[in-house]
């Protein structure tokens, strides 16, 4: 029944409720007798549709934030809502139910399984939310198509370049339709124009299919497509900037 | 980066190798010692005098007309169990931690803790049946060729087929037992985790 419900908003986003609100998330880490501070109180909401990039230089919280946007870790005070749901409140079978179909995650340093070929990375995620065999090879295909790699399906990451290991993984990120795509620092290990490859790709999700896009960076590259740019210092928010408002009035139309 | 990936999968091919490596030695030191009495005590009755006077020179020890019984034996089995546990254990506690990253990525497609642990079982079993068959038989094939050169022919005349067999069993089944053990433990902290922790891990 939920999984129905879900899967209607994603086909069809209600572009003024909130994706993901953060309310005073805190999160210390203790490294034996220090106590680092990493994020200090954020508090914030992404709608529907977005495309936020977050910016900061490095320490700064940015992939502690990142991992509390995705589920990934648990705040130490405060909650993170994601699609006004409280990610504490849930499971350990919710909590991989959303990170399977909610969410799809896109990492620095790719993180394909090394020991399996580029469709059977893509398939993953859809095998676990159990599709059948033919459902999932056929979808799988079309991803890889999507991101220009069908030819090379059977490659395993250690035969593809840096920018088709990213396109694999954010294949990977797109199987089950999710909602929100998170990329931590998708560019970081790629040269300029396979950045510029990702970002377009990314960009066009975001347009195309009305993905809400949240990636931490450092990339000014990422800035021109942004919707709102979110820098982070010292643990808390330091401006928003919306990039372009025309840009997110035509979105909010579409 | 090719690079760096493609050898990261050839360092995975020879890791898992050298695991069942591990498994398969520690089993059949154990399947040495255990086979060696068994087949010391199928042709000890039949050998002549000579050949038995030889055997008991050689260090081996009768106790109420069996060898393996005395203290000695025992601990040298006690011995042989231990080098097992410690080594199998330890190869896959080893082999499932450099594997965190993994895991982790596993959780953030959705993996739920249990398909996590269901991998590594399956892996753990397939190694322990393999690693453990493999040193079983050859530490019946070591125990048989070195009586074969201090006794001769007739510890191949009376070779007791069922107890040998029954010895490559029960070492393979010991080496399945403890790979699970120690691939289980690694495994079960690792799905528990949160996967932001797991990731951070270095690969």
């Amino acid at each position: 029944m939920r999984s129905e419900t879900l899967g209607r908003d994603i086909m069809n986003p209600d572009l003024s409720h909130n994706v993901v609100r953060l309310s005073e998330v805190t999160k210390v880490f203790k490294m034996g007798n220090n106590v680092v501070e990493a994020l200090k109180g954020v508090n914030f909401s992404i709608k529907a549709g977005e495309y936020i990039s977050i910016m900061g230089p490095s320490g700064s919280g940015k992939s502690t934030l990142f991992n509390m946007i995705g589920a990934l870790d648990k705040p130490s005070t405060g909650r993170v809502f994601i699609d006004e749901v409280d990610v504490a409140q849930l499971d350990a079978y919710e909590l991989a139910w959303l990170r399977c179909r909610k969410i799809g995650y896109i990492f620095q340093t790719f993180n394909l399984i090394q020991v399996m070929t580029a469709i059977e990375n893509v398939t993953l995620p859809m095998i676990f939310a159990g599709m059948s065999r033919d459902e999932y090879m056929e979808k799988g295909m079309v991803l890889l198509r999507l991101v220009g790699l069908a030819e090379r399906c059977h490659h395993k990451p250690s035969e593809l370049s840096g920018g088709q290991q990213q396109r694999v993984a954010v294949a990977r990120a797109l199987a089950n339709d999710p909602a929100i795509i998170l990329a931590d620092e998708p560019t970081g290990n790629l040269d300029l124009s396979t950045g510029e490859e990702i970002i377009a790709l990314l960009k066009q999700l975001s347009t195309e299919r009305k993905v809400t896009i949240i990636s931490a960076t450092h990339d000014i590259k990422m800035l021109n497509v942004s919707d709102r740019v979110v820098w982070i210092r010292d643990g808390r928010i330091d401006r928003v900037e919306e990039r372009d408002k025309l840009k997110i009035s035509i979105g909010q139309v579409a | 980066m090719v690079k760096i990936s493609f050898n990261s999968i050839r360092v995975r091919f020879f890791r898992s190798l050298i695991t069942t490596l591990t498994l398969a030695l520690a089993v059949a030191f154990v399947s040495f010692t255990w086979s060696g009495y068994e087949l010391l005590n199928a042709f000890f009755p039949h050998a002549d005098g000579t050949v038995q006077a030889g055997i008991l020179a050689g260090g081996y020890e009768l106790e109420n007309g069996r060898f393996g019984a005395g203290a000695k034996d025992q601990w040298l089995v006690i011995l042989s169990l231990l080098v097992c546990v410690v080594g199998i254990v330890n190869a896959q506690l080893m082999a499932v931690t450099e594997r965190f990253r993994e895991i982790g990525t596993f959780k953030c497609l959705g993996a739920l803790d249990s398909f996590v642990v269901r991998i590594f079982v399956l892996e753990s079993i397939y190694q322990g049946l393999f690693g453990g068959f493999v040193g079983g038989l050859a530490g019946v094939l070591i125990a048989t060729g070195s009586f074969l050169f201090r006794a001769g022919w007739i510890c191949l005349a009376c070779w007791p087929p069922g107890s040998m067999l029954l010895t490559v069993a029960g070492t393979t089944l010991l080496a399945v037992v403890l790979s699970l053990l120690g691939a289980i433990y690694p495994a079960l902290v690792a799905a528990k985790m949160q996967p932001a922790i797991a990731l951070r891990n270095e690969e």
